[in-house]
């Protein structure tokens, strides 16, 4: 290797935040400043990729950057769980941008300079999120991507929409100031140390109840991880542009929440700590409380952005009913879920932001017939949703399974029903309006005659659902680098 | 004697022989220039002086030679270094900033007895942190208020008469309040050397006269230091007051009545009244949560940005109070190192505002429309400030809030109660500080309005900038801010280095 590890992990940092300078300062030229968005992506997925050998050797590169508070330093640590999340959220910035330039010209939208800058920032957040070596980090990371999407989910900037951005802020840099903060700072006033550490840092350290208390100000205090009631900034969100939604709510931002529980949860209390703490159970009902809940409610939505984001709520969910299941199995299944669910979701959320740019349909009434004048788009769309369900061979039916035995090695009949019942609920809410978008007739005319959306758009759309079929076919370098988180 | 041993007099001494100078020299630029050279050189001294001091020693010096009790003594310890700094860098920067902004505001024919104030002001400030007398404190005391008052009215506002007769009056109760409490203590003791009263109150017999003068010092301090409900004469001087001159005080001025209130309560009333540290926080908790709720409310709904600012300060003003009343070296360590911090991002907020100022011409919130777009560099300022308000991580607003919630952590129910009001006044700040970002970037300006096109001047900018990024250091090295105030802590706790 040319750069030492520690070099590696400090450009990962540093490209998106360079690449979101030069695409300030080419602004003018759109064609420069997209060419910038893309080559940035391009270097930093070949950047954090090539940290994947490494890892998988067991390898764990480090790098500190400062002392910020005694014994709290900012210093990042490349773990199979974070190197998992950089991965994804790189490796899709690419396919993203090249959405993003469609729907962006596509539809005219203005600002797109801020537009493209505040992404890469976001990203740079994500990737800080991944890498952190302890909380701390990781809790600065994590506001950075609180406020630079922002600007990005305010995009439209009409009254309706920025009222939405502030209940998306607002509900975010609440609880991680009301919540998360204390429970960080609580941690370190009982363990000395925030670092992520295997096996965990509070065993023996702090009893019941108050690691109920701790454990429950962690769960929302992360409020990106939209466990019910803290959801609702979820489907404000949707108010962004798509590009938005559909890497930083499908993947990005959401990620980092479920990310940082199921990191807490293995590398903070530890598993076999907390699975001694009848409070875990706690979280357990949430999770699954969430899920049935979120499912009900997705059956009920008209709009098919707010149906996307009620869908994700409820697989973000799964994820912390995985992480929070405490079995090996299921802490795998937990990260193999964030990434089926990421290609799944964004495909679902590229189909549903090529359809807005064809016909300027956002209603699923409207979209009866649609898959007649965009078969590919809905094609795609299918693929993901069959993904949602759980079905092979998609992405969505392996990390079911690992949380399944998960849940069968703890004989936890709860866990198990949710997932039996919510399988039956994403099937009700997608194919339903699947076989209306090709079987039925058209019964509302468009404004103009349309076929598929510009052909950006659609690549970057095929391209993810083929990723979903290869997660099916490819998951098990995956599956054996996840499982060293536990390794001690 | 070397030159080295004279810095604890040279760091107020500077001040006071260049004051004179700038009154005299009444050449164009000029008393600009000679003030900007004594407070920047009384700011590398302090910077000397808190090298020395961040192991933990006390500096005495004696004036002329006279040893305590009879003469009169400066000491200098780490929290009274960290305070120097503070004063002097905010002088620094507020003049250096103001090259423009000041003569745009202050007539030329006024500016040679501004800058003397100015220098004088400074002078009292610092004098009243290094001092080592309780009596020569109400004498720097008096020194600054009477030049601050003198800075306010400059303002180019006729409403900044009025505000400063309010603060006259207001400050003129505080320290006479302050000075009846120093005539009960030199009654009841016969001294005015801290050291000395300090060992001496407590062979005091007839305890009462030592409440009294306990009572009158801190109230008297906390009309200076504006908390909350004696904070009225502040909003207004703020934001009538030059701009510059705004950035100086709120950076600077209520932090050294805070000082001098933590100063004189543990040294000299905490080791001699029994059970203090109850009074103490019974005096202080209410009012500082009082003050977080009642300042952030006020800001939320204030429509000037100067003032929004102002009631901002209120606020934080709260925060310190809390850690002064946590009685804890981790309490302590918060509030001395937000009294820096804060004074760090709120003198960075202030001149981003100038900066809004100079060209928009005035401050209302509601006219600062799509400055985002016009003014990239000096709203960026502005957020990067208002993150720290809030206490976002990467600002220093983090740190102390860091510190104040691990002090109030130890101190059981009461204090998970009090972590939760500072959290969630934290929450008000996001609102307040918001409310100007989303004018400033989201809204369009009206149709009516001048468009503003440009960015603010260089000299400005760059001013500006560096304070900004100084307090982004700090909130990345907390070596010096948080090692000279933890130290400060100690000391002032009596407790072991």
């Amino acid at each position: 290797m040319i750069f030492s590890e520690a070099d590696t992990i400090l450009y990962a940092l540093i490209i998106p935040l360079v690449g979101a300078i030069a695409i300030a300062l080419t602004g003018r030229w759109p064609n420069v400043r997209e060419t910038v968005t893309l080559t940035t992506a391009v270097c930093l997925a070949v950047v954090v990729w090539s940290l994947v050998p490494a890892l998988q050797t067991g390898g764990r590169p480090e790098l500190k950057l400062g002392e910020m508070l005694p014994g709290l330093s900012i210093a990042f640590k490349v773990e199979p769980l974070g190197m998992l999340f950089a991965a994804l959220a790189s490796g899709l910035w690419i396919v993203n941008s090249v959405y993003s330039i469609g729907y962006m010209r596509g539809n005219n939208e203005q600002n797109q300079t801020r537009f493209y800058v505040c992404f890469a920032i976001a990203l740079a957040a994500a990737v800080g999120v991944a890498f952190s070596a302890n909380l701390l980090t990781l809790f600065i990371f994590y506001e950075v991507l609180t406020i630079s999407t922002y600007p990005l989910v305010a995009h439209k900037g009409d009254e309706a929409t920025v009222k939405s951005a502030r209940v998306y802020m607002g509900i975010l840099l609440g609880t991680s100031i009301g919540l998360l903060l204390p429970a960080m700072i609580w941690t370190y006033s009982v363990a000395g140390t925030l670092d992520f550490t295997p096996g965990g840092i509070l065993a023996g350290r702090i009893a019941e109840p108050l690691v109920g208390l701790l454990l429950l100000m962690f769960a929302f205090g992360i409020g990106k991880a939209a466990l019910m009631p803290i959801h609702r900034w979820l489907p404000a969100a949707m108010v962004a542009p798509t590009p938005v939604s559909a890497l930083l709510h499908a993947v990005a931002v959401v990620k980092a929440g479920v990310f940082t529980v199921t990191k807490v949860f293995v590398y903070i209390f530890g598993i076999d700590f907390l699975f001694a703490q009848p409070s875990h159970r706690l979280i357990i009902w949430f999770a699954c409380f969430t899920i049935v809940v979120s499912s009900f409610i997705a059956l009920r939505q008209t709009n098919l952005k707010r149906l996307l984001a009620y869908s994700t709520i409820g697989q973000l969910s799964y994820v912390v009913l995985a992480a929070s299941v405490l079995k090996p199995l299921s802490e795998v299944g937990a990260s193999m879920h964030m990434m089926a669910h990421a290609f799944g979701k964004i495909t679902l959320f590229f189909a549903a932001g090529a359809i807005y740019v064809a016909s300027k349909k956002t209603e699923i009434t409207d979209m009866r017939g649609i898959g007649r004048r965009m078969p590919w788009t809905m094609a795609a769309f299918s693929i993901g949703a069959l993904s949602m369900i759980g079905v092979p061979p998609t992405g969505g039916f392996i990390s079911k399974w690992y949380i399944l035995g998960g849940a069968i090695q703890d004989d936890n009949y709860l866990a198990l029903a949710t997932i039996v019942a919510s399988t039956l609920l994403n099937a009700a809410y997608f194919l339903p309006f699947i076989f209306a978008a090709f079987l039925y007739k058209e019964d509302v005319q468009p404004v103009k005659q349309h076929g598929e959306a510009p052909w950006q758009m659609v690549a970057a759309l095929t391209c993810t659902a083929l990723l979903t079929f290869a997660f099916f076919l490819f998951h098990q370098p995956i599956a054996d680098l996840e499982a060293q988180i536990l390794v001690q | 004697m070397t030159l080295y041993d004279q810095l604890p007099a040279l760091v107020v001494a500077v001040l006071l022989f260049t004051a004179p100078i700038a009154y005299m020299l009444r050449l164009h630029g000029f008393p600009w220039f000679v003030a900007t050279a004594g407070v920047v050189t009384s700011f590398a001294v302090a910077c000397s002086l808190a090298a020395t001091v961040i192991g933990g020693e006390t500096i005495i010096y004696e004036m002329g030679g006279w040893p305590a009790p009879y003469g009169i003594v400066l000491s200098i310890d780490a929290l009274s270094a960290l305070m120097a700094m503070l004063i002097t860098g905010a002088s620094s920067a507020a003049l250096i900033f103001g090259y423009k902004s000041l003569a745009d505001e202050v007539g030329e024919e006024i500016a040679p007895a501004f800058f003397a104030a100015w220098l004088l002001c400074t002078a009292g400030l610092v004098g009243m942190v290094v001092s080592g007398d309780a009596f020569n404190i109400f004498v720097f005391m008096e020194i600054s208020s009477l030049s601050t008052y003198v800075l306010i009215s400059a303002g180019p506002d006729r409403r900044a008469l009025i505000s400063t007769y309010r603060y006259i009056v207001m400050g003129t109760v505080g320290a006479t309040f302050y000075l009846i409490g120093v005539g009960f203590l030199y009654m009841v003791t016969g001294t005015l050397n801290t050291a000395d009263l300090a060992a001496r109150v407590g062979q005091v017999e007839d305890i009462r006269l030592v409440l009294v003068a306990a009572g009158f010092v801190s109230v008297g301090l906390a009309v200076k230091a504006a908390i909350f409900p004696l904070h009225s004469w502040m909003p207004n001087a703020y934001t009538f007051a030059p701009n510059a001159v705004t950035v100086f005080i709120a950076a600077a001025s209520t932090k050294v009545s805070l000082y001098v209130l933590m100063r004189v309560d543990y040294a000299i009333f905490q080791n001699s009244i029994a059970n203090h540290d109850v009074q103490l926080t019974f005096f202080l908790v209410p009012l500082g949560v009082l003050a977080l709720f009642s300042g952030s409310m006020l800001a939320i709904y204030e429509k000037n940005l100067k003032r929004l600012l102002a009631y901002s300060s209120v606020a934080q003003i709260g925060y310190i109070a809390l850690g002064i009343s946590m009685t804890s070296v981790a309490g302590l360590t918060g509030a001395i190192v937000h009294m820096f911090n804060h004074g760090l991002i709120k003198g960075g907020m202030f001149m981003a505002v100038a900066c809004l100022a100079i060209r928009y011409r005035t401050v209302n919130v509601a006219n600062l429309a799509g400055a985002g777009r016009a003014m990239p560099w000096t709203m960026a300022a502005f957020v990067i400030g208002g993150l720290g308000l809030i206490g976002v991580p990467l600002t220093p607003g983090f740190i102390s809030k860091w510190y104040l919630v691990l002090a109030a952590l130890n101190e059981g129910w009461l204090g998970a109660l009090l972590v939760a009001i500072i959290l969630f006044s934290s929450l008000l700040a996001v609102i307040y500080v918001w409310k100007v970002i989303e004018v400033a970037y989201f809204r369009e300006p009206r149709s009516n309005a001048v468009p503003v096109t440009e960015e603010a001047p260089l000299v400005m900018l760059i001013p500006t900038w560096i304070v900004v990024l100084a307090g982004v250091w700090i909130a990345l090295d907390t070596g010096m801010t948080v090692g000279l105030a933890s130290v400060g802590a100690k000391i002032l706790l009596g407790a072991a280095l």
